[in-house]
């Protein structure tokens, strides 16, 4: 494993992620804290500036109020005393220079009559004193009818004092003015008929300056508007008498200054966003009634200048906020980088004791948390990693030795049974093949032959019970046994039995082996046989029938002393073949645990009848190998093959 | 090109359009409306500006209208050559022996009307009864008296002067009001239509012709090429006016400005509007300075009835309709 399977996609480690976790989850609980918390600021705020508008316009409105409450004082104290008497004409024009002379408010001051009320000679006699009381007129006449002006006729017809709609006065100097009107009533009828009207001209430019003067922040305005909606005072002059709230509204096509409008001639008062048509800039207007007129202020509060608190709590707010999370990131940053900074030491030496250095000193790590118990971890991990490894290294070679042991009693094992084919060219008689394919152990198999003497050859082959060492041993002893006891005169069935006492008598490891052994005639082609246990051979006729030898059911060796074997006969034809095996050729499996079975192996050797010895045993190794399909040899693979040819008289 | 040569080009031009007259020297005219400086008369202000008076030779001076100026004493007393008049105002002058000609009859529907408050419960006419109504004096109450005594109605006349101020402030139940100023003065001083309840005399069997351009027979005799290149000319600003309402609005403000008149844009907008609506009553384009006879002899029938007239003019001397349109 090299560093490169490690990192291909490592590319958001842990801080980061933990980082943007923590960021994204404090973000969200600020947020929302944020919000919150502005929202609630913001009401509070909005409801502190709304009372202190409300106070602000209240307190205009109020002294507004007063200015022209003086003026109507004056007018009415004027009307009482014309309903108690009315003097002559020349004592009220007396009464009204002084009243214009001592009220510098007032522009002028009119006492307009009746139709024939003052003096029933006279449709027409309005004293009217102005310019400081300096100047004193009789107004009224064919081109001055002034019955139908609307200071005369408002409040004859209402009954109440009014103040008229704002004019341009010529004769004033242009200004613009607004008349306080009181009817009166004639002190002959008891207050019951109109008698006339007394009036008090006002110039608003005192107003004016009065609610210029208004400072609402720094860009913040008033206004007023006359009970049409028409403005009386408004920072754009261009405005003021021309305009109203409705032609503005009309103009500019914005409904809602209209509604605003309506409330405010109905004497209505509220608080409401102003999307100002004026500046357009998003504003505030509180707007109440001037009491008495009709009239109307307006206060504009630029929402910017208006929201200055909330926004600088918002930056403030914003500021803290945006400095705790910049903190917050750092220390999970220092954090992370304290656990992933080890943790990437730790990693890098993993790597290299992956790749074999296990003598690295690990890197010395906090002790006291979880990365210092990984790190003592990794370091337990090393040297038992360490300890392991030398374990393996001296038990392998260990094996190693016992391996190339166990493949020197192999060699020395097999070296034993003899490999020269053909064994005895000299011998015409007769033709044997012998062969062992070992498994990867070492197993037990063996075969052998010898002479016994000049006609007498005697074939031995055997299967040892147990794999390894010891079968291969006992393999030796049995081979060597054979050997020993194998003597002409001696049935096969007397030299198993012999074989069997030897073997059986120390035998205590319970090791046994199955036999097969023959004494073959060479001149008559006859075979004395035994078999201990064996698998039994086949015999392969010339014409090519096989038959397997009946077994003869003696036991194997090994097992028990005192155990007899019988001697069979059978006399094999020139060309006849005995086939002897193992129970690896039989017992040879497949992929799908089929055994290849006598049956198979039967129906080889019938195809194969015509052949030699040493073909014969090659070829039914060869099918063997093509039936395991590759499955693995579990057990040796051991064929003798005996043909005989007809004995030296015959042949002769 | 130089300020000269546009000079002299505007010059040639006007020669071309004046044709063969073109080379003399303008003829000088005087005209007076019946009021001051507002879109009611807006066409005459376009043909002005425009240069319609001009391209036919006219040098006119258009003066300012007002309380004080009555288009009928200075047409009698010569101060001005030519002036605008109600249909009514004209009969009853002519009745009184003024001799003044209709040279052109520029509105025929009244714009007249009475308005009262839906609060006050009033729903018809007959709801007036016993009730204040104010009225404008002279020609203006014609109307309105005319169909109280048609109908039968007994109200409380209140004189009227200039403002609606009364009728805002609930002095009383019903005013006198025209479609294109007070009504819209109504609205804009915070009354929506729906509060309102609005009898259009142009409705009624009293429904009046209205402004006409008027002049006194002996110079209608010494001039008449001059009064028909005046209606022409007129009747050209009228016909700009109503197709460049902006424009003519424009034209209006600069001379209520310069007349120190109260009012704004919308205000003249709308009056314009309105003015289209009682000129071109069949619609945009219809214009026509011809009185109709049956038109004539309603207004002089209604005064004659009223008694307002002793002598009823002829049809044919009171109206020439010189643009022949």
């Amino acid at each position: 494993m090299n560093s490169a399977a490690l990192s291909p996609r490592r590319r958001f480690g842990i801080a980061p992620r933990l980082a943007l976790l923590v960021l994204a989850v404090t973000g969200l609980v600020f947020g929302l804290i944020f919000l919150y918390s502005y929202h609630v600021a913001r009401t509070m705020i909005l409801t502190e500036v709304e009372a202190s508008a409300r106070h602000l316009a209240a307190g205009e409105a109020a002294e507004i109020g007063g200015k022209l409450m003086a003026v109507e004082k004056v007018a009415k104290n004027v009307a009482y005393s014309l309903e108690a008497s009315v003097p002559g004409a020349e004592a009220l024009g007396r009464l009204l220079s002084l009243v214009v002379e001592r009220n510098p408010e007032i522009y002028g001051s009119c006492v307009a009559f009746a139709p024939y009320a003052f003096d029933p000679g006279r449709r027409h006699y309005a004293p009217y004193a102005f310019d400081q009381g300096r100047q004193l007129d009789v107004l009224g006449g064919e081109d001055y009818d002034y019955f139908i002006f609307d200071w005369y006729q408002l409040p004859q017809e209402l009954g109440r004092p009014v103040w008229t709609e704002p004019y341009y006065d010529k004769d004033g100097g242009d200004i613009v003015m607004s008349t306080f009107a009181v009817p009166f009533y004639s002190a002959a009828s008891f207050g019951r008929d109109f008698a006339g009207v007394v009036t008090a001209d006002l110039p608003l430019e005192g107003l004016r300056q009065a609610v210029a003067s208004i400072r609402v922040y720094d860009t913040g305005y008033a206004f007023l508007v006359s009970r049409t909606g028409t403005f009386i005072t408004h920072p754009d002059p261009a405005l003021v008498m021309n305009e109203s709230l409705f032609s503005q509204a009309e103009v500019k096509n914005l409904p809602w200054l209209r509604e605003i409008g309506r409330d405010m001639v109905r004497g209505g008062s509220a608080f409401v966003p102003f999307a100002d048509p004026f500046s357009g800039r998003p504003s505030f207007l509180h707007y109440a009634p001037l009491p008495g007129s009709g009239w109307a202020i307006g206060v504009v509060f630029p929402e910017d200048e208006l929201m200055a608190a909330i926004r600088s709590l918002r930056l403030r707010i914003g500021l803290m906020a945006g400095g705790g999370l910049a903190l917050l990131i750092l220390v999970v940053v220092l954090v992370a980088r304290s656990i992933t900074g080890p943790l990437r030491s730790l990693s890098g030496t993993a790597l290299s004791m992956s790749s074999g250095d296990l003598d690295l000193a690990l890197p010395a790590l906090g002790q006291g948390d979880e990365v210092g118990d990984l790190a003592r971890s990794l370091d337990h991990m090393r040297h038992a990693l360490k300890d392991y490894i030398r374990d393996l290294t001296e038990t392998t070679a260990a094996k190693q030795r016992i391996q190339s042991e166990l493949m020197i009693a192999r060699d020395i094992q097999l070296g034993i049974l003899p490999k020269i084919f053909p064994a005895f060219p000299e011998r015409a008689e007769f033709d044997i093949f012998a062969l062992i394919e070992p498994a990867k152990a070492v197993g037990g198999d063996f075969y052998t032959f010898f002479f016994l003497d000049e006609r007498s050859f005697c074939f031995v082959i055997g299967d040892v019970s147990d794999k390894g060492v010891p079968a291969a041993l006992f393999m030796a002893v049995t081979i060597t046994l054979f050997k020993a006891k194998a003597d002409i005169g001696l049935d096969p069935g007397v030299i198993m039995a012999l074989v069997n006492e030897d073997l059986a008598a120390e035998n205590e490891n319970a090791m046994f082996v199955t036999v097969f052994l023959g004494i073959l005639d060479t001149e008559t082609g006859v075979v004395r046989y035994a078999s201990g246990g064996h698998n039994p051979p086949a015999v392969v006729r010339a014409d090519g029938t096989v038959t397997y030898l009946k077994p003869t059911g003696n036991p194997v060796l090994g097992g028990f002393s005192g155990a007899a074997f019988v001697t069979r006969e059978l006399t094999l034809s020139p060309g006849d073949k005995l086939f002897t095996y193992t129970d690896g050729v039989t017992e040879a499996m497949n992929q799908r645990g089929e055994i290849y079975s006598e049956a198979r192996l039967a129906k080889a050797l019938a195809e194969l009848a015509g052949e030699s010895p040493e073909e014969m045993s090659r070829n039914v190794v060869d099918r063997l190998n093509v039936y395991a399909e590759g499955e693995d040899q579990s057990d040796d693979i051991t064929i003798l093959a005996l043909e005989f040819r007809g004995g030296k008289n015959h042949a002769a | 090109m130089s300020l000269a040569r546009t000079w002299l080009l505007a010059v040639a031009i006007a020669c071309l359009a004046a044709g063969p007259a073109g080379a003399q020297k303008l003829r000088k005219l005087t005209f007076l409306p019946q009021w001051q400086p507002q879109a009611q008369f807006a066409g005459f202000f376009l043909a002005e500006d425009k240069g319609f008076y001009r391209a036919r030779g006219l040098a006119v001076s258009v003066l300012t209208g007002g309380p004080n100026a009555r288009p009928s004493e200075f047409l009698e007393s010569g101060r001005a050559d030519l002036g605008t008049m109600f249909l009514a105002t004209a009969v009853s002058r002519a009745a009184a022996g003024a001799e003044l000609v209709n040279v052109a009859q520029l509105v025929h529907r009244s714009s007249l009307l009475l308005v009262a408050k839906k609060s006050s419960g009033i729903t018809g006419l007959s709801d007036l009864g016993m009730r204040k109504v104010s009225m404008w004096g002279g020609e203006f109450q014609i109307q309105p008296k005319a169909l109280f005594q048609s109908r039968g109605i007994r109200v409380r006349p209140v004189p009227q002067a200039t403002t609606v101020s009364l009728f805002l402030s609930d002095g009383v139940a019903a005013a006198s009001a025209m479609w294109y100023n007070e009504y819209h003065l109504i609205l804009n001083a915070g009354f929506n239509p729906d509060e309102l309840v609005v009898f259009f005399l142009k409705d009624t069997e009293v429904d009046f012709p209205e402004d006409g351009i008027y002049c006194r027979r002996d110079f209608l005799d010494r001039n008449p090429e001059l009064v028909r290149d005046f209606v022409l000319a007129s009747l050209e600003g009228w016909r700009y006016a109503f197709d460049h309402p902006e424009e003519a609005v424009d034209a209006v403000m600069g001379r209520a400005i310069k007349a120190a008149v109260v009012t704004n844009r919308a205000h003249q907008a709308w009056m314009l509007a309105r003015m289209q609506d009682i000129m071109e009553p069949d619609g945009p384009g219809t214009l026509s300075p011809a009185l109709g006879p049956e038109e004539y002899r309603r207004v002089t029938g209604v005064m004659a009835e009223m008694g307002l007239l002793d002598d009823v003019p002829g049809y044919a001397s009171f109206h020439r309709n010189v643009a022949g349109e």
